[in-house]
């Protein structure tokens, strides 16, 4: 009798797991786990750094890059990155964040640009380029999408992002819109944002820099762009290139409104 | 010189949470390089923590835990304005520690 009771009890307990786990989907059980994660992201480390490293004396020039201006004039960092990538007369050129403090790294550190855009991802100053590019995002935290289009520029800019996006290519004959032009798909079990549209709050543009917790990295949006690429089986266009700008520069535009949650904690 | 720690401590009731986000590396010495040899392990061993100078936390980790550790705990008794110390040692006898304020 005891014996029976108990293969029932187990039986219903069972039951009551197996028709909770049905109703939570795939999805839903990420999000869990990455709201999990959140509380003890490890992008807060990179942040920190790059807090420090913004106020540290370094380079050729032993300057820091308190004057550097990311588009709301020299030193202003809170609010900058949701209205980035944005058209710079000194430089002449559409700039995304990183792009843009490469540009101070040269001009006020003495820093070799050239160098560091070949330097590979997750390598010395690209490190700390990372860091950096995170810290001022975070500074954002919140904040909505915001990107600039009254220079010519900025909408050539956001025209060639949009034929990129859509290019098929290399031996896959894959493009951006292959993944990210329709609702609903996902590869694996994560889901990809439609970014030919507004994707919404803290998804697609609006989540980069993120930390990746499979392999313990933090990613600036240079290398998810970059990376995009490698997985249509093309070369990296490389950092700080016009192509992956003009490409932020497109789902930036899109993203017009949507709050930023960066740094994110990605699978 | 290792990276700092991130220590956040609240009180709330008869006890404070203290989350520590620790920055190293963590190889598990299972890893190999792009040439085929192995990274060699290199991983925290030792975590203590202090409540105002009083040892309240110590652990003894091992190559399983996560490169960039998180680490949770509760401090019974300790209020506002108390002090948390947290120290890690590594295989390299490498050592940080951090303090953080409670609020």
């Amino acid at each position: 009798m005891k014996h029976s009771l108990s293969v029932l009890l187990a039986a219903g307990l069972m039951t009551i797991s197996l028709s909770s786990l049905a109703q939570k989907t795939a999805s839903q059980g990420i999000d869990e786990y990455r709201a999990m994660l959140q509380d003890g992201n490890p992008a807060d480390l990179f942040e920190a750094k790059g807090e420090g490293l913004w106020t540290q004396k370094r380079g050729p020039k032993n300057a820091s890059l308190e004057k550097c201006d990311l588009g709301k004039g020299p030193g202003v960092f809170k609010g900058a990155f949701v209205e980035l990538p944005k058209y710079f007369a000194d430089t002449g050129r559409v700039q995304d964040l990183e792009s843009r403090l490469l540009t101070c790294m040269e001009t006020l550190q003495g820093f070799n640009a050239a160098e560091i855009s070949k330097t590979p991802f997750g390598r010395g100053e690209q490190v700390n380029m990372t860091a950096l590019a995170t810290w001022v995002a975070a500074e954002s935290k919140g904040m909505k999408f915001n990107l600039p289009q009254a220079n010519q520029a900025e909408k050539t800019f956001y025209e060639v992002g949009k034929r990129l996006f859509f290019q098929r290519g290399g031996p896959h004959d894959f493009s951006c819109a292959s993944c990210h032009a329709e609702d609903g798909k996902r590869i694996r079990l994560q889901d990809l944002p439609n970014l030919t549209k507004n994707p919404g709050d803290g998804v697609g543009f609006a989540a980069w820099p993120a930390y990746r917790v499979s392999n313990g990295q933090m990613w600036g949006m240079q290398q998810r762009l970059n990376d995009c690429y490698r997985q249509q089986r093309f070369p990296y266009p490389g950092f700080a290139s016009d192509a992956t700008i003009a490409l932020g520069v497109y789902l930036g535009v899109n993203s017009q409104g949507s709050a930023s949650i960066a740094p994110a904690i990605k699978r | 010189m290792a990276d700092p720690m991130r220590i956040r401590a609240q009180a709330s009731g008869d006890k404070a949470t203290v989350r520590v986000l620790m920055s190293h590396e963590m190889e598990s010495g299972q890893r190999k390089d792009a040439a085929g040899k192995t990274v060699p392990a290199w991983f925290i061993q030792e975590v203590t923590a202090t409540h105002n100078g009083k040892p309240v936390l110590s652990a003894e980790w091992g190559p399983a835990v996560s490169k960039n550790p998180f680490l949770q705990f509760a401090v019974k008794g300790a209020k506002a304005g108390d002090k948390i110390a947290v120290t890690w040692k590594d295989s390299k006898g490498d050592t940080r520690t951090d303090e953080a304020t409670v609020s």
